[in-house]
């Protein structure tokens, strides 16, 4: 037993005594924390108009958000660019550029900017449909593995991990191989191998989320599953979903052209970036025929590049901590 | 003061009438995993034997240490943690096994109160959307009514209506503790469980928020189950108080008896370790809390509190003391009177 | 620590099984079969057959299966299909040269990006760093096959300083000069993607390691300002910072198919594509569970190196 006259060291203890006093005396001002008239009746900027805000700051990835755009309406507008058709085969072979053929003609003859501008639509197709895709599926596992945790949350996991140890662009080679190349083939498998990333990306921040109260909160006031995923989980856990969607596309389009520069993806006569490229392993294109392989190879560089600052861009802008 | 002189009546009234909530031997474990293949290896055993009632109309002060289970109780309650054993009864109907589709309109009959008020507002939503939400779940307005419904929420919690456009982050603690209470209104609920309410905030803001919820109680006749660490708060709200301490009641009484004249040693070192606010008073002698609570997953034998209890002795190592059934309840071999 | 050892290591066995059963099936998913594929269109149909027998072909996909499982747990990798080969020596021809190719552009990166990273980290938001920032953005995104046919044409074709490819010069038997001549451009191709990703992360560690209290103790009493960027800085961000490279185990093994094949490097890569084209399936099965199996120890060691650097992370 310690006697001890001093004020104790438990701090959480409020006083017991004094506050009932000091309660009684801001009896009056229950209701009123403050005066009506200083909160004006303007709404506050919501998380949009915010985030579009700082990445408006980001000189180089507005700079990559133009370029994207530059290039998303030339991919619509593809038929109409074209100067000549990208499968019309001419009498001229692997012809310099002219002033008919700005940027020359390939092996077989046909025009090589028009298939430059119509190949912009196999990137952007693959790039946007196969982020789509996974995304969509790799956010709704990882939600609900989180979110309902126990056995289905260990297994969702072990198969992420299955997906995981696979060495991306060989297993995507092998199964485009085995399933036969094709713009849909490519999507699809790209995406079958991405989702994982996604899934455990969401898990991680649904886990931390469903601990807050404001979760609970839904709970306590009988908000189904659904309602309390897509309502109060996603939206704040969508930040760096969306992140890793843009360098997703990027990374989408550069797998995509590695394939077909492998002769594994779109095959011709389609056009597309990467095949465009592979007849530069011969060594008589690569050295005497620039054409044929600088202006495609430059075209995904410059838009692999400018997709990957816009997201560099958009996690500055979700993330202001950093 | 006379919300007290009411809370005391409605306090005599309320034992007459049937419990509007109750725990009968409640256990609420938590399993503590460990090794290769995340085996249980044990239970910190949060609610261990709890019964407790919860009359119409009456604040119950739920206090103790931190650790001690009181949330755990709440939660229980509520349905919102999983039962190890025991019954939960709301209204004479009994919830322990309820699915949450039979629960949900139960949901609009108990809300809670949080503690934290910066991480019980989703800061995605705006108050407007956060306090029709309910409403939309529970289809309790048609949609023409539910601009007016939320007017009217956020005046009864003394907020400007200008605030239904604004996000939780613009507003300060106080303000965004009346946020959660008007969400918690908005079901119109009979008994709420108000979770360490006012210790996150400062003590001026504390008075504010404790007066608000007594003039609530008394608007809406709701019922309150209040927790806190800190005796003020419950000393000043509650009608009746039980004391917690490892999982367990210890003691449970009429607050100013329990205040003026403790029966169990945990109680009276609780008391005694408030600082008071007259010097002179300050003089007499005190027995201080020594220590730490043990770990709540393998509580000591016999009387949980003897590891720490000034007065203990051989019986209390070895038997368990169970709460005696009378008014002024102690469980405690050798009650201070 | 023991624990999450032995628990990861466990795990990893079903994980390894799991792979070897999807690629299993994937593999068994192509339409075509590699009988079909060799053979001269005119041989008789029985023969074939005999073949298709011989090679396993007539089982059912199960007992396909399991044939191959039982043949790994006697430690045998099965036979090429297309050069009847023993598996396990064809990859262990293949890989001393993608090790090689690997590691040194590895340790190229890691050489170049730290130094880099570290240099911008200092000089936060100069000039240089704006630099590197743009530098380290086009290291990322060129896609690995046209810097590799980029500098093939600039210092191959056109200033004639080094070889378009190969390991080893015809005829002069490949002495370690020589080797290395072969190994610039391929190991460049791969360490400039290594040191666009990294630039930035280790930029990062190193920012947030300069902003924490302790260093603005030690320069508020009066420590150097180099003495606080080399000495209590550097020693900070070094771990973790050395600890994210075995994730780039992973990405060099997929990359380093590109690049042996752009470079005719004799290595794994190449294989790969080689099996691909013959649908090689033993070979392929070989393939797929040896990368998984560097894939998930790199993962592991990663893991490790990283609790190491940051004693505040626990493993259970």
């Amino acid at each position: 037993m310690r006697v001890n006259e001093m004020e104790p060291q438990d701090t959480a203890f409020v006083p017991a005594d004094s506050l009932p006093a000091a309660y009684a005396h801001q009896q009056q001002d229950t209701r009123k924390e403050w005066d009506t008239n200083e909160l004006e009746s303007i709404p506050t900027a919501g998380l949009f108009r915010q985030v579009a805000g700082r990445f408006m700051k980001h000189r180089l990835a507005v700079i990559g958000l133009v370029v994207t755009f530059l290039l998303l309406i030339t991919g619509l507008l593809a038929p109409l660019l074209t100067p000549h058709s990208p499968y019309a085969v001419t009498t001229s072979f692997s012809a310099a550029p002219s002033g008919d053929h700005w940027l020359g003609t390939d092996q077989v003859g046909r025009d090589v900017l028009s298939r430059l501008i119509i190949a912009a639509r196999v990137s952007l197709i693959v790039g946007f449909s196969t982020v789509g895709l996974y995304v969509l599926f790799g956010t709704l596992v990882g939600l609900i593995s989180a979110y309902v945790g126990g056995w289905l949350d260990m297994i969702v996991m072990r198969v992420t991990d299955m997906f995981m140890a696979f060495p991306f662009l060989m297993v995507i080679l092998v199964v485009v191989s085995a399933l036969g190349a094709s713009l849909k083939t490519i999507i699809v498998v790209l995406a079958l191998f991405s989702w994982p990333a996604v899934a455990r990306l969401v898990r991680s921040s649904v886990l931390s989320l469903k601990e807050l109260d404001y979760i609970k909160a839904g709970r306590a006031l009988g908000y189904s599953a659904p309602r309390i995923w897509f309502r109060h989980l996603l939206p704040n856990a969508i930040g760096p979903i969306i992140v890793n969607a843009t360098f997703g596309i990027a990374s989408a389009i550069m797998s995509e052209a590695g394939l077909s520069f492998l002769g594994m993806g779109v095959q011709p006569p389609t056009a597309s970036w990467g095949n465009m490229l592979s007849d530069a392993q011969s060594l008589t294109v690569l050295t005497d025929q620039p054409w044929l392989w600088v202006p495609a190879g430059t075209m995904l560089l410059i838009t692999v590049l400018a997709i990957n600052f816009v997201g560099d861009g958009l996690r500055d802008a979700l993330d202001p901590k950093s | 003061m006379t919300t007290e002189v009411v809370n005391q009546e409605s306090a005599h009234n309320a034992h007459h009438a049937l419990p509007i909530a109750r725990l009968d031997n409640v256990r609420t474990y938590y399993p503590i995993r460990r090794g290769v293949f995340s085996r249980t290896a044990g239970y910190v055993r949060a609610v261990d034997g709890v019964t407790l009632n919860i009359y119409p109309g009456e604040t119950l002060g739920l206090v103790g240490e931190s650790g001690c289970g009181k949330s755990s109780i709440g939660r229980t309650l509520l349905r919102l943690e999983d039962v190890h054993e025991g019954r939960i009864w709301f209204e004479q109907e009994e919830i322990t096994h309820f699915s949450e589709r039979r629960m949900k309109p139960l949901r609009t009959q108990m809300q809670l109160i949080f503690q934290d008020p910066y991480a019980s507002l989703n800061p995605r939503q705006r108050v407007g959307e956060l306090l029709a939400e309910p409403l939309r779940a529970h289809r309790l307005s048609v949609n023409a009514e539910i601009a007016a419904e939320v007017d009217r929420l956020l005046e009864l919690v003394g907020l400007p209506r200008s605030s239904k456009d604004r996000f939780p982050h613009e507003f300060s603690g106080g303000q965004r503790q009346r946020i959660g209470i008007a969400r918690a209104l908005s079901v119109q609920p009979k008994l709420i469980v108000c979770d360490e309410p006012v210790s996150a905030l400062d003590v001026s803001i504390q008075a504010q928020i404790l007066n608000l919820l007594q003039d609530l109680q008394k608007e809406l006749g709701l019922t309150y189950l209040f927790i806190a660490h800190g005796l003020g708060a419950v000393k000043y709200i509650s009608t009746r108080i039980a004391v917690m301490y490892l999982g367990q009641i210890v003691e449970l009484g009429d607050k100013n008896r329990l205040f003026d004249s403790p029966r169990h040693p945990y109680t009276k070192l609780l008391l005694d370790a408030n600082p008071v606010s007259h010097p002179r008073l300050r003089v007499r002698e005190k027995v201080v809390l020594d220590g730490e609570a043990p770990n709540p997953a393998s509580p000591p034998r016999g009387c949980r509190f003897h590891t720490r209890c000034p007065y203990a002795q051989a019986k209390c190592r070895e038997q368990e003391p169970q709460l005696d059934g009378s008014i002024h309840a102690a469980a405690c071999h050798y009650p201070l009177w | 620590m023991l624990f999450y050892l032995t628990r990861r290591l466990l795990i990893s066995f079903p994980v390894l099984l799991g792979i070897t059963v999807i690629s299993f099936i994937i593999m068994k998913l192509a339409p075509g079969n590699p009988v079909d594929m060799l053979i001269d269109p005119n041989t008789p149909p029985e023969l074939l057959d005999a073949k298709r027998e011989m090679l396993g072909l007539n089982s059912s996909l199960p007992v396909q299966y399991w044939h191959w499982l039982k043949g790994l747990l006697h430690g045998q990798l099965g036979y090429s299909f297309s050069s009847y080969a023993p598996v396990a020596g064809m990859i262990g021809q293949r890989i001393g040269p993608t090790l090689l190719l690997a590691l040194t552009a590895l340790l190229t990166g890691l050489l170049t990006a730290i130094p880099l990273g570290i240099a911008s980290a200092v000089r936060h938001n100069k000039a240089f760093d704006h630099t590197m920032t743009g530098l380290a953005f086009i290291g990322l995104s060129i896609p690995p096959f046209f810097l590799g046919l980029s500098l093939i044409y600039v210092f191959a074709l056109k200033l004639h300083w080094l070889p378009t490819g190969g390991m080893s010069t015809l005829g002069r038997g490949g002495g370690f000069s020589d080797t290395l001549h072969h190994l610039i451009l391929p190991a460049t191709v791969l360490a400039i993607g290594i040191v666009g990703k990294k630039i930035r992360y280790i930029r990062a560690s190193m920012l947030d390691v300069l902003s924490q209290e302790y260093l603005r103790t030690a320069r508020a009493k009066g420590v150097k300002e180099s003495m606080v960027v080399y000495k209590h800085a550097l020693r900070n961000a070094l771990l973790p910072i050395l600890t994210v490279f075995g994730t780039e185990i992973p990405v060099l093994l997929g990359g380093s198919i590109l690049v042996e094949q752009i470079f005719q490097w004799p290595g794994i890569g190449q294989l790969t594509m080689q099996s691909i084209l013959s649908r090689d399936y033993p070979t392929l099965m070989a393939l797929n569970l040896v990368a998984a199996i560097v894939v998930m120890t790199s993962n592991l060691i990663t893991d490790i190196l990283y609790s190491f650097a940051d004693p505040r992370i626990q493993y259970r």
